[in-house]
């Protein structure tokens, strides 16, 4: 039995030109889909069917990928939410946050709340999916992995632990059939009263020096490594020095 | 040593040269200050030296530098407290609280805080579970709520949503501050702004006249937007708290936190390969220098203790190491959490390179070398012995806690 899998797919923009392309995380989702469910995949995207990115996705190897058709700027959570309540999919996989417009990575915590479903987030694999319940392992910070019990059906956030998306071919990408549907369009209230504007960039942080005196200044202009912070163990045998550095690294929990 | 008090000619020459850095160190013990309630305190004992026939003298002229009484360099400089009474209104702030203390994030998230409280409001911290840090006073927090309880543990989103539900109904803040960070803050607060129904401010960076610009998209663009409710904050938003001390007065919940049916379980965490996670973003390194002489104990202590293996620049270069490995100005800067230095003096081009590691622990032959004091914790001896001790007592530990379990 093969699990029903749909991956939401966005258009995403490159980080120096700013040209449409595909949503690195996004097409990490359809990676994983693709993985998980083979030619069973669906394809979903909310917004403008004509966007010539969204063949790099059909790329990847899809036949097919559904778009609910909406202009720009129109909010695409409701139109999901419908879709995904009656698509019977097991699992569905997005994107941490959008490439474009606002990109609060709000979207799947509003379709789980809506849906009613559990959320994994930073998701990097799925081990095993059985008895309506599948195990997966999470992308913590620093390269760590956490294996949790989720039951199905779930939505997963992808971020970049995920595997690398598999290039996108030409021949496939202008084979692929983009279905389009119509739907009941929604206007974002956010743009009414946020502004979108190019970044600043943001000042790098100076060290500032509160110093009352010339000497504090100085002080701290030329101070080295200070000492007396820390305890020294010196005279002990080896194993009460071991014992301490262990003491240490199990209080901070890096030995376990 | 003799008990005769004799004069330090170089250190009255320093206590008048204004510009040595050992300055502050010898000049006379503070004996007046500004109590917190605005009258002057002195301390009456502090006042004069101990003259040379062992008699104190106290010397008005001014002209005394320096006396006799060895004084310590740090001087503990009281700041001022700052007080709420009775809030107007409260600011709420969910540190991360990695390894259970403040992150440099989690000041400058309360810094913002402190910047949309001003005078009247307070500044709540909601802290889950257990706790290591001991300076949420100077961090600034005026209120501290600890949600304890062995529910909050682990991984459990879901049932700490129903604890900051349970905090706005009962408190309702007027702002909610969560550091957006890949370690916790970003997803709860997500998670918590969805069972809200808020829209927040995500990625903000700056916060200014009733207006927060956050970074959107891809990064290419910033959002500027009416102040949010709920707002997830950038690292570096704000300047932390530094000038003054606060409260951090025990609030507790006046009704219990609902317990939410988890449908996410959490299994633990999976051992990882720590050679595959890349060294800048390694939590744990385990790092050898010139001094290691037995290489193969070396890599089998990192196993024994899953570190990620690193360098000093001479291991490198003596090829006991590769490259890729070394640590330093040439090398990788880390931001491991635990760095532990075995047999590296800390040449400056080193210590910059560990500059964001928050511990370090030294092993070393030199008790004067540099690496040690940079150390919170060094051990003086032989590396080989104290390695070896180190792979027993890890089996050991290990043992215990299987014996335990079974």
């Amino acid at each position: 039995m093969s699990t029903n899998v749909i991956s939401l797919v966005s258009i995403g923009a490159h980080p120096t030109s700013g040209r449409p392309r595909r949503a690195d995380q996004d097409a990490r989702a359809v990676e994983l889909g693709l993985q998980l469910a083979g030619d069973n995949l669906q394809v979903l995207h909310a917004g403008d069917v004509a966007e010539p990115a969204l063949r790099a996705y059909l790329g990847m190897g899809l036949e097919q990928l559904h778009v609910l058709e909406q202009p720009a700027g129109a909010d695409a959570l409701p139109a999901l939410t419908a879709y995904l309540r009656d698509a019977g999919a097991q699992v569905v996989l997005t994107g941490s946050q959008a490439e474009t417009g606002e990109g609060s990575g709000m979207l799947p915590f509003l379709l789980a709340e809506g849906l009613g479903w559990p959320l994994v987030v930073g998701l990097a694999q799925v081990e095993s999916i059985n008895d309506g319940s599948a195990l997966v392992l999470q992308a913590l910070p620093r390269g760590q992995r956490r294996r949790l019990k989720v039951k199905l059906p779930f939505l997963a956030t992808v971020d970049n632990a995920a595997p690398k998306p598999r290039q996108s071919a030409y021949g496939p990408a202008r084979r692929g059939e983009l279905a389009a549907d119509d739907i009941e369009v929604v206007e974002d209230e956010l743009l009414a009263v946020a502004t979108l504007q190019p970044a600043k960039p943001r000042p790098k942080r100076l060290k500032v020096i509160k110093a009352k005196s010339g000497a504090d200044r100085m002080k701290a202009a030329t101070a080295k490594a200070s000492g007396g912070g820390g305890q020294v163990l010196k005279g002990v045998t080896a194993q009460a020095g071991a014992e301490a550095i262990l003491k240490l690294l199990i209080e901070e929990g890096v030995v376990r | 040593m003799s008990d005769i008090i004799r004069r330090d000619p170089r250190a009255e020459w320093i206590a008048r040269n204004r510009l040595h850095p050992l300055h502050a160190a010898m000049q006379p013990a503070q004996h007046s200050w500004m109590g917190p309630n605005g009258v002057i305190r002195k301390n009456l004992h502090g006042i004069g030296f101990i003259g040379p026939n062992g008699i104190k003298r106290i010397d008005r002229s001014g002209a005394q530098q320096g006396g006799a009484v060895k004084r310590s360099a740090a001087v503990e400089v009281q700041l001022p407290l700052h007080q709420v009474p009775a809030p107007a209104f409260y600011i709420s702030v969910v540190p991360d609280m990695v390894g259970g203390r403040l992150s440099s994030h989690d000041r400058d998230l309360l810094g913002l805080a402190h910047q949309l409280a001003g005078t009247d409001g307070a500044v709540l911290a909601v802290v889950f579970g257990e706790h290591k840090e001991s300076a949420f006073e100077t961090a600034g927090v005026d209120r501290l709520l600890v949600l304890e309880g062995e529910e909050f543990s682990g991984y459990a989103p879901e049932q700490r949503v129903q604890g900051l539900r349970a905090v706005d109904n009962q408190l309702n803040p007027r702002h909610w501050l969560l550091p957006d960070s890949r370690s916790g803050g970003g997803e709860l607060g997500r998670r918590f702004a969805a069972a809200l129904g808020e829209r927040p401010a995500t990625r903000v960076w700056q916060v200014k006249d009733q207006e927060c610009i956050g970074r959107a998209g891809a990064g290419l663009q910033d959002l500027a937007r009416p102040v949010a409710r709920l707002i997830l904050a950038a690292a570096e938003c704000a300047e932390p708290v530094s000038e003054t001390r606060h409260e951090a007065l025990p609030v507790e919940l006046s009704t219990r936190v609902a317990r939410s049916l988890s449908r996410i379980e959490d299994l633990g965490a999976v051992a990882v390969d720590p050679a595959a996670i890349p060294m800048a973003e390694a939590e744990f390194i385990f790092s050898g220098g010139n001094g290691v002489k037995d290489w193969a104990l070396f890599h089998e202590t990192a196993a024994a203790l899953g570190a990620t293996e690193g360098a000093s620049r001479v291991a490198v270069d003596d090829g006991f190491m590769a490259r890729d490995r070394q640590v330093g100005a040439s090398g990788t800067w880390v931001t491991a959490r635990v760095y532990v230095a075995v047999g590296i003096s800390g040449a400056i081009q080193h210590l910059q390179g560990i500059g964001a590691c928050d511990k370090v622990v030294a092993i070393n032959l030199d008790p004067g070398c540099d690496m040690i004091k940079r150390a919170d914790l060094s051990v003086i001896g032989e590396s080989a012995e104290i390695l070896q001790a180190l792979i027993a007592a890890v089996a050991a530990y290990r043992n215990d806690g299987r014996r335990d379990a079974a």
